[in-house]
């Protein structure tokens, strides 16, 4: 009796989650593979095969919008590690106490507004006449007004601006566990600051970076509002591209096949990702 | 260079951190070759003296040398000391061969031979073929000996230490200290052994510097520490000693006479103490002085003889010890002969104490004891 009962609140408790995965994950992608294999002979005639998945290939605007966003998803990470290696560095082992959670605050606080404001913010001060472009003229560095938005720069700037903060979180989990003082014994047994970090601290922080990378990665990838918005209209981001097949073709066929490789892309970048870093999935995830 | 020439000297060395005073003017040789360590509570300055000469702080005011050069503005990595951390401090990410082999690869040496140095080294220290074996996969005293070869490895003149037996368990720590002296000895590196446990500086120390609120209270062998301590301080701090306040009655050349506030009187033999009638004093008394007697045992005329009860018998094996209170009500410890002559004392068993006068220390009270 009491093994029936401890029983049923395990799989109540279990309930959510199940229904989570099932329901909002596991379905809809079954269903969109299923409609991105299904080819439209005609109006209400359908049959099955791999004609979506071939006219992404025949198509070179297509992979070549695809191969874009990945190689720019991947430029926006690795900027983002660069970036934020440093901060998160001097916010887990040179300050401490109240400056050190003031200063975290900080990096959190952007993330109150949504990300549509934020980017929006961009815009203010990228545009013609916006803030950069006046004070540029003002300076007299330049003679005219200068337009910095609807370029790859500003793609740029939008992606790794949304998403450092998915950096410097899991990079300051890592180095703050990090034990000052193997970073004196490196010092003491005649280490540089450079070997240090490339033999001590780079090391240690692997898993953070190998997780905040994928974090990154994914969200870079996946996003559509910043290319849209900062890029404009020829920012050929692919998720804009599975937009455009949804909402103003009409054709979902495509556009699931879209959603399919795009899933297939990220894997494998994660997967390239960890093998090369000599991580494995749950030691990245389950440390940070 | 001479040969007198000791390996680390420090100069009144002081380290100020804003209003408070770490280490205060302190001066002292450690001569090449020699286990010197430093001894005290926690709190007393002797981690930040250590990080001076590590390099990871530097002095207020103050000059230290190491082999005759001084080390004032040259930063850790360019000095020649290495340091054995608290925690060891190995690198987890590498394996022991890497990990002994991290000051050899910054020096720029090559690769085959920071392999054969490692596999020397590693061999020195008792533990041949772990070189591709994981930090996490030692023991405690394995990890120990690791530690040190990393940086023996280096060739240091000075090999700094700070608590590094503080986590291992009694056992271990007990062989680790023989060991430890052993592998000194071997490399005949000077060592600078810090510590607040006062039986790992006797056994292992060529030399003690007592330290108490920043500044030494006295520097001597081992021997002269526990038996010639210089200072109440030293006397109450290192080794067991049974503390007595009471006041000077007469003074006959280096005997004095000193009587308690419950008035049991006692003589004590101490030249230079500076004490005048009247004046107040501590008297340390070691357990181990003072010896048991039956009541009518005591022929010695000199000796303090005093009849009390046995008020409680700790057994601890070699080091059992029973409290005697006597006839004023004072309690007074003593080491229990291990002859088995007293194996049968028991609470309220009448007893009487002999101590010489030559074996107490006697001190004028200073302010801050």
């Amino acid at each position: 009796m009491g093994s029936d009962q401890s029983r049923l609140g395990f799989y109540l408790l279990l309930a959510p989650i199940l229904l989570w995965l099932i329901v909002l994950i596991i379905l809809p992608h079954v269903g969109l593979f299923l409609v991105s294999i299904s080819e439209k002979i005609g109006p209400r005639e359908y049959e099955t095969g791999f004609d979506n998945y071939a006219a992404f290939f025949s198509e070179p605007l297509y992979w070549r919008t695809f191969a874009r966003t990945a190689i720019m998803s991947i430029m926006a990470t690795a900027l983002t590690l660069i970036l934020g290696f440093p901060i998160a560095y001097y916010i887990a082992k040179l300050t401490r106490g109240r400056t050190k959670t003031t200063l975290f605050l900080m990096c959190m606080i952007p993330f109150w507004v949504s990300e549509l404001v934020r980017t929006f913010g961009w815009m203010i001060l990228l545009r013609e006449t916006g803030v950069i472009s006046n004070i540029l003229q003002y300076l007299g560095l330049v003679n005219g007004p200068i337009e910095l938005l609807y370029n790859d720069a500003a793609i740029m700037v939008g992606l790794v601006y949304t998403s450092i903060l998915f950096m410097v979180v899991p990079l300051v989990t890592t180095l703050d566990s990090l034990d000052d003082s193997l970073i004196e014994a490196g010092y003491d047994l005649g280490g540089t600051s450079t070997s240090i970090m490339r033999e001590i601290v780079i090391p240690h922080a692997m898993p953070g970076i190998v997780s905040g990378c994928i974090v990154v990665f994914m969200l870079s990838l996946g996003n559509y509002l910043t290319p849209i918005l900062l890029g404009g209209k020829d920012s050929l981001w692919f998720t804009g591209m599975i937009y455009t097949q949804f909402i103003t073709r009409f054709n979902w066929e495509l556009g699931s096949a879209f959603g399919f490789l795009l899933l297939g892309l990220s894997s494998l970048v994660v997967f390239l990702g960890l093998k090369f870093s000599g991580q494995s999935l749950s030691e990245t995830m389950g440390r940070s | 260079m001479t040969e007198s020439q000791p390996d680390l000297e420090c100069r009144d060395l002081t380290k100020d951190f804003d209003a408070f005073r770490a280490v205060d003017h302190v001066s002292f040789d450690v001569p090449q070759g020699s286990f010197f360590s430093i001894l005290g509570p926690s709190g007393c300055g002797k981690t930040t003296l250590l990080r001076m000469i590590a390099g990871f702080q530097s002095p207020t005011s103050g000059d230290l040398r190491i082999k005759g050069k001084s080390m004032i503005g040259v930063p850790p990595n360019k000095r020649p000391v290495s340091m054995v951390f608290q925690h060891l401090a190995l690198f987890p990410t590498m394996n022991i061969g890497d990990n002994v082999g991290f000051g050899l690869r910054q020096r720029g040496v090559g690769k085959a031979e920071i392999k054969t140095r490692v596999e020397q080294v590693l061999e020195r220290v008792g533990l041949p073929h772990v070189s591709e074996r994981r930090v996490d996969q030692l023991s405690g005293g394995q990890k120990q000996r690791v530690a040190i070869a990393r940086c023996m490895v280096l060739e240091p003149d000075v090999l700094l230490l700070d608590e590094p037996l503080g986590a291992l368990d009694l056992k271990l720590r007990e062989h680790m200290k023989i060991e430890l002296k052993s592998l000194q000895h071997a490399f005949n590196t000077t060592f600078v052994y810090i510590t607040h446990d006062q039986s790992e500086a006797l056994v292992m120390s060529d030399n003690i510097a007592v330290m108490n609120k920043g500044w030494f209270e006295q520097i001597g062998s081992p021997h002269e520490i526990y038996h010639h301590p210089d200072t109440a301080f030293v006397a109450g701090f290192v080794g067991d000693a049974n503390k007595i306040d009471a006041k000077v009655t007469e003074v006959n050349g280096a005997m004095l006479t000193l009587a308690t506030e419950t008035g049991s009187e006692m003589k004590v033999e101490a030249a230079g103490t500076g004490l005048s009638v009247g004046q107040p004093a501590q008297v340390f008394l070691r357990p181990e002085a003072i010896a048991l007697g039956a009541s009518d045992a005591a022929a010695e005329s000199t000796a303090n003889i005093s009849h009390g009860t046995v008020e409680t018998v700790f057994f601890n094996g070699a080091n059992s010890t029973v409290t005697v209170k006597d006839g004023a009500g004072h309690l007074v410890k003593v080491a229990m002969p291990q002859t088995g002559d007293f194996a049968t004392l028991r609470k309220g068993d009448a007893i009487s104490t002999r101590w010489l006068p030559k074996q107490a220390r006697c001190y004028a009270v200073s302010g801050d004891v």
